[in-house]
Formats: structure tokens, sequence, C-alpha cells
């Protein structure tokens, strides 16, 4: 693939996490965006606008969330990489197609900027409460690769990285952000466009009359080709065989459906990406992703201060889930500390990956929404006198009339 | 892990079908039952395609779920099948994503006007270049009978066991009055008009429907009694009258009513990529 280059705004610019976003997008070849306006990830359409025609993209307002991801799949089909963007409510919309994606098996990115919830919760404040909706919202068995960017420059990097995903196995990626990351402008560096690795549509070059759509590689991913190019295929959301066509036995339902879990599965080690700090002799660890990054790297620096063992635990891509991460973490520390904005999702899977071995303390946001550093801190010392192992998650609570 | 045996195995097919160049040959006998209408309106489709003269490389056709709704796998174009309603939905991405490409969408009457209504009077309104071929059944049949937004006042079907209490859409007036720069509606048994019909419409640019008036011969026809597919066939023939350029506005159906047929809307207006490509040109040139 050739590079625009008008795609990609090399240098240091000041941005938000929506705009990094698009820039991101843009840098990934990303050239059709079909999207139904909602708080607060308006500003990607925005910012996605204002450059279209110079990167030559392709935009649509869409009538709803259900059409806008239909229109990325199909746009998909045509060879353009394609994404769309939204929150809550509209997440909520799309998890019809979230499923026509995985079952299709079509490239494609999903942004989803988290604000609060269920249902239209508070428009411009940040949540995390869709965490659990990414992995399962849509019905059946599938697996789907979700990212959680943490900063502005996050935003750019990952969305990259989600386009890169979904080409290399063939699959709808989510990236999860939030009303903090999405409106906070930060310094964004974009580098040169060979700076930037890319993962090319992986193609089909046989013979015409030799596609099978659904016929899979080694690494399970099967190969596509691009609406128009002659080889009159076929695809259906109906459990099918290799030529697309849909075969109603549950023989059929296991030889089409469960490859399509393997190919995430076969691959966690290539696709899970987390940065780790100071877990070497730490005592605690807090697992942290997103908008509460910030905090938890204060309180990770609060902690240490008063001499505590504290290290952190960055994810990256939250789905498929670091199991492996945690439950190695698991048997030397004591315990982990997992803040969210929500009333705890992440820290199941971290309580389930610590198979007994370590305390899992949650922290919800309360009252002060991402800003809970003192929560956080106080968690951290409310885990270290903890003396005995105990089932399940303690929820850490503020001290009665400090929040 | 090696294919199923029973997956890879084709049916072998006839010789040479006539129409062996557009039909899934490896995929028949199809599920349609003896008598259904489909069946006819893809006889017709298949001979407008090739009436109309267009690259069959460059065309694709879009379904969503329901009987109608399995057309897109039987045809030899590119072809999807998609989830119910939003086959519109799925047909825009594409169509906006390469216009070069011609891109049909083949469904029912509960799929496109129903859960998919929305779709469909949007991509009417911006004027979407497609055509949407609609088989109309006034039920809805693949999930066994009940009651859709078309079915006739006062017909039975399993959920309107008093006979249906709601008018029904006109699906023609609906098409018009959301912008559809080409509107006919024919019957099964119309099969040489429904082909000059989807070849003309082919070839129009613009949001082009026809609506197809076909018999269930499984559920609308034994709730209500109205004798096999043939005869139901017949029946909407023989009591169909032809006027073209009627106002959409006269075309409800009644239940076994006299069905008014033709093409009574065709039109120019800019397309919806007519329209982009204008405000892109635009914008290109306040950029220098
Ligand atoms: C979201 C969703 N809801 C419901 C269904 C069940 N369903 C399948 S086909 C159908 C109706 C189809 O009616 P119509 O479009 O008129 O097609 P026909 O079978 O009459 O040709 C319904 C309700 C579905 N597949 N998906
Ligand atoms: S159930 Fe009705 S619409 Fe469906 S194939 Fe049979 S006759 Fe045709
Ligand atoms: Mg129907």
């Amino acid at each position: 693939m050739k590079t625009n280059l008008k795609a990609v705004l090399t240098g240091t610019h000041t941005l938000s996490g929506n705009e990094a976003c698009i820039e991101g997008a843009f840098a990934a070849g990303c050239l059709f965006l079909a999207a139904y306006p909602i708080m607060p990830a308006i500003e990607t359409i925005e910012r996605y606008l204002k450059r279209s025609a110079e990167v030559g993209a392709t935009f649509i307002q869409m009538e709803d969330e259900i059409s806008a991801l239909a229109a990325v799949i199909g746009a998909s089909w045509t060879g353009k990489k394609s994404m769309t963007a939204t929150s809550g409510p509209g997440f909520s919309n799309m998890m019809e197609h979230l499923g026509l994606g995985v079952m299709l098996e079509t490239p494609c990115v999903i942004i989803d900027v988290q604000r609060t919830g269920p249902s239209l919760g508070i428009p411009n404040r940040a949540g995390q409460a869709d965490m659990m909706q990414a992995r399962w919202g849509s019905h059946g068995d599938y697996e789907v690769i979700t990212l959680a960017p943490g900063s502005p420059q996050e935003m750019f990097d990952f969305t990259i990285k989600a386009f890169n995903f979904s080409e290399k196995y063939r699959t709808p990626v989510i990236v999860i952000s939030d009303e903090y990351i999405a409106h906070k402008k930060e310094k964004v560096v974009i580098p040169p466009a060979d700076g930037i690795k890319i993962t090319p549509r992986r193609y089909f070059k046989g013979q015409k009359d030799k596609y099978l759509p659904f016929k899979r590689d080694k690494d399970f991913v099967p190969r596509m080709v691009d609406i128009g190019d002659g080889f009159k295929f076929h695809v259906t959301g109906l459990t099918h065989d290799d030529k697309g066509y849909p075969i109603m036995l549950e023989e059929c339902q296991e030889y089409n459906v469960h490859p399509i879990l393997w190919k995430i599965r076969n691959h966690v080690d290539e696709i899970v990406e987390f940065q780790e700090t100071g877990t070497v002799d730490a005592e605690i660890v807090i697992v942290y992703y997103g908008a509460t990054s910030e905090a938890a790297i204060k309180a990770m620096k609060q902690a240490k201060d008063m001499g505590i063992k504290v290290g952190g635990l960055k994810l990256d891509v939250v789905w498929p889930f670091p199991d492996k991460k945690i439950a190695e973490l698991a048997e030397k520390v004591k315990a982990f500390v997992v803040p969210e904005i929500n009333y705890g999702q992440i820290v199941s899977e971290v309580e389930r990956c610590s198979y007994g071995n370590a305390n899992v303390i949650f922290v919800s946001h309360g009252e002060k929404g991402i800003n809970n550093t003192d929560d956080i801190v106080s968690a951290i010392k409310l885990a270290l006198k903890e003396k005995e192992r105990k089932k399940g998650i303690i929820e850490y609570r503020s001290q009665a009339g400090s929040s | 892990m090696e294919p199923l045996k029973m997956i890879e195995k084709d049916i072998q097919p006839m010789d040479v079908h006539p129409m062996n160049d557009i039909l899934r040959m490896d995929r028949l006998p199809h599920i349609w039952c003896p008598g259904c209408g489909i069946g006819t309106a893809v006889t017709a489709f298949a001979a407008g395609l090739d009436k109309a003269n267009i690259d069959l490389k460059k065309t694709c056709i879009v379904s969503g779920i329901g009987c109608t709704g399995r057309v897109a796998g039987y045809i030899k174009l590119d072809s999807f099948h998609t989830t119910h309603g939003r086959g519109i939905a799925f047909a825009t991405g594409i169509k906006v994503a390469n216009p070069d490409l011609k891109v049909i969408v083949f469904s029912g009457d509960g799929d496109l006007i129903s859960i998919g209504g929305n779709h469909f009077i949007h991509a009417a309104r911006r004027n979407v270049n497609m055509l949407v071929i609609c088989i109309n059944n006034f039920i809805y049949a693949m999930t066994g009978g009940q009651v859709a937004p078309t079915t006739p006042l006062a017909a039975y079907a399993t959920t309107s066991p008093f006979g249906c209490v709601e008018p029904p859409f006109n699906i023609p007036y609906l098409a018009d009055s959301s912008g559809a720069v080409y509107v006919a509606r024919w019957t099964a048994l119309h099969v040489r008009r429904l082909t000059n019909s989807i070849a003309e419409a082919l070839n129009k640019p613009g949001f082009s429907v026809i609506e197809v008036i076909s018999p269930c011969a499984m559920y609308y026809s034994r709730i209500n009694r109205l004798g096999d597919g043939l005869d139901m066939m017949k029946f909407y023939h023989d009591n169909s009258e032809i006027r073209h350029g009627e106002d959409t506005k006269n075309l409800d159906i009644g239940f076994q009513t006299k069905i008014i047929v033709g093409k009574f809307v065709d039109r120019e207006r800019p397309t919806y990529m007519d329209s982009y490509n204008k405000w892109l040109s635009g914008t290109k040139k306040a950029e220098k």
C-alpha cells in the first residue's frame, strides 16, 4: 500500500484524545467513517470531516448507530479500511453488527468513548462501565480485541494498532476510551509515515473461481478479496462453510465458530500488551487502564514515598485479558488494587486470574469521578494491613465523611 | 482442521441451466416452497440483470433476513446475506465507499419496511444510488406467518387471529414521499414487465424501488384460505390493473382487492454521491 503523505500529520501537536484518534486512523490508512453523532465522541467526526478532503477519505452520517456499523462493514468489503465512533447508547446499538462483523470476519475499528450509564447517564462525564459490554455485548460466542488508551498519545498509537490487529486477524477491533481522555488536550507526537508500522489487508491471490471466503490459513485467519474484483463470493451471518454458504448443522457451528475464537485465543501472547512498573519486588500491584491511569500513577508515587513497595500494571489491551500475567503476579504479590470508573468490571477478571493467590481490592470512583488518588492510596494501605487471604473481591469504601 | 466431508460435498449442477451464469447452481435446490413467488421474481431478476447490460463483475447484491432474504445467497454476484432489516444500511456503506459498484438490495416486506423501515426512508431521502427489490407477500413468512406492516386490514396472520387491525404501509407511496427516483410495482406473474422494470431501474441513477406482490403459499395462503401458490399468483395478476404514472397515494392494497401496478415514479434528483462530490470539489477549491 502506498502511504498517503497527507494522511500522516508528522510532527508534534497539541491534540485532544478524540482528535488524536482520528489522526491515528488516517495514519493507519482509514478511508471510510460512518457514524451517528453522540457526546462525547462527536469531535472524532468533526476532526475526520475537517481532514477528509485532503486525505481523500469518505464520510457518511447515518440515521443511527445500527446502520453506521452496518455501513462500515459493507465499506470494508470494498477494500477501504473503515471505522465508526460512538459512546454508550450508540455502542449498545452497535452490538447487533459487532456480531455480524465477527461472523463475516470483517476488519473494522469501533471507537467507544465511554460516558456514564446505564441508558443515557451523564453524557459529558467519563465512565468505564462498558468494559464488559465490549467483551460480551453481542450474542453468541466470540472473542474481541479491545485496546484501552490512557492518554491522547495512546489514542493515536492504539488506533493504529487497532487497525493493524483488525487486518491481521480479520475481525472488528474496539478502542475503548472515555470522556476524560477524549477531551484532554496534550502533546501528541506523530512520527514520519515510514516510521509507522502498518499491517496491510491479507488478500487472496489465487484464481477467481477458487476463492473461499472462510478457508483458513494455518493461523486460522481467512483471506479477503474486494467487492468488484470478479470473485463473486458469498458471505452470510448464518453459520456457514468455507464457501460462505449457510449450513444449519451443529457440526458446522463447531467448524465455523470455534476457529473464530481460536484465531484470537491462539495468538493471545502476540495481542496482549501491558506496561509494568516496579512489579519486581512489589507487595501491592495497582492494575489500571484508560482514564484511571493518571490517578493510579499518582497514587503509586505517593505510596512509594511512604516506603510501600507498590508496582503498577497498566492494561493497554484489555481483551483478550492478560490472564497469564495476572496469575504470575498473583503468586508473588500480597494484593492487587484495581481502580475503575464503574462498580466493578475488570476487577472481576483480576480476581478470576489470581486463583486465590492474592487479595483483590476494588476501588470505585465513588463521588470523586476519576480523581480518586486518595482512595487508591488508602486502599493500598488497607491491602497491606490485611493479614488473611480473603475470598472474592474486597471493595474499598471511603471513610465516612471523607467523600 | 480438515473441512468436513459433508460441507465440502457439492450438489452437482445440471449441465447447462439457462441461468447458469447468474445463479449459484451449487446451492440448488433452493429453500423456497413450491408455488412461492420469490422464485419467479428471481427469474425476472436474472433476466433483468442480463437485459440491463451492466458489468456484473462490478455488481453486488445484499439481502436482509427472511425467505426473501435468502435471495442473495443464490445469485452469482458478490453477495451479502446480512442482518434483519439492515441490508440497505450495509449497501449504503458499499456504495459510498466505492461508487463504481452497482448495488442491489433484494429483501422482504417485513425486513425492508418494518425493522429496516428507517434505513429505507433515509436511503431514499439521500438518494443513494441503489436498486431495492421488495417482495411483498403481506406477511413475515420465514418466522411462520406473523402480521407485517404490509398485511392488509382484516387479513389473518398468526399474530392477528381476528384479522389485521393495523392499516398497512403503501410501499410505493412511502418510497415516493421519501424521495425515491424510480418506483414501480408488479406482481410475481408479470415476469416480462418486471424484467423490463429491473433492467430499466438498474440503469437509473439514484434510489429505485420495485415492489413485487408475491404469494406466500405456505402461511399467508393457508391462514387466509387462498388456495395454492399458483392460484394466488393468478389472482394477483388477474386482479391487477396497469396504471403507469398513477399518483402513489392511490396505491393502497386491501384484502384480496384490486392491485394497481405499473411504473409510478421516474424522475431526476442529484444522487448522494453527486452532492457529496460537489461538496468535496468545493472544499478542495477552497483549500487552494
Ligand atoms: C433482529 C431480528 N429479529 C427477528 C428476527 C426473526 N425474523 C427472521 S425473518 C423475519 C421476518 C421476515 O419477513 P419478511 O422480510 O417479510 O420476509 P419473508 O420471509 O416474508 O420473505 C423475522 C422477524 C431476526 N432474524 N432478527
Ligand atoms: S414460506 Fe411462504 S414466502 Fe417462504 S418460501 Fe414458502 S411460500 Fe415462499
Ligand atoms: Mg414477507
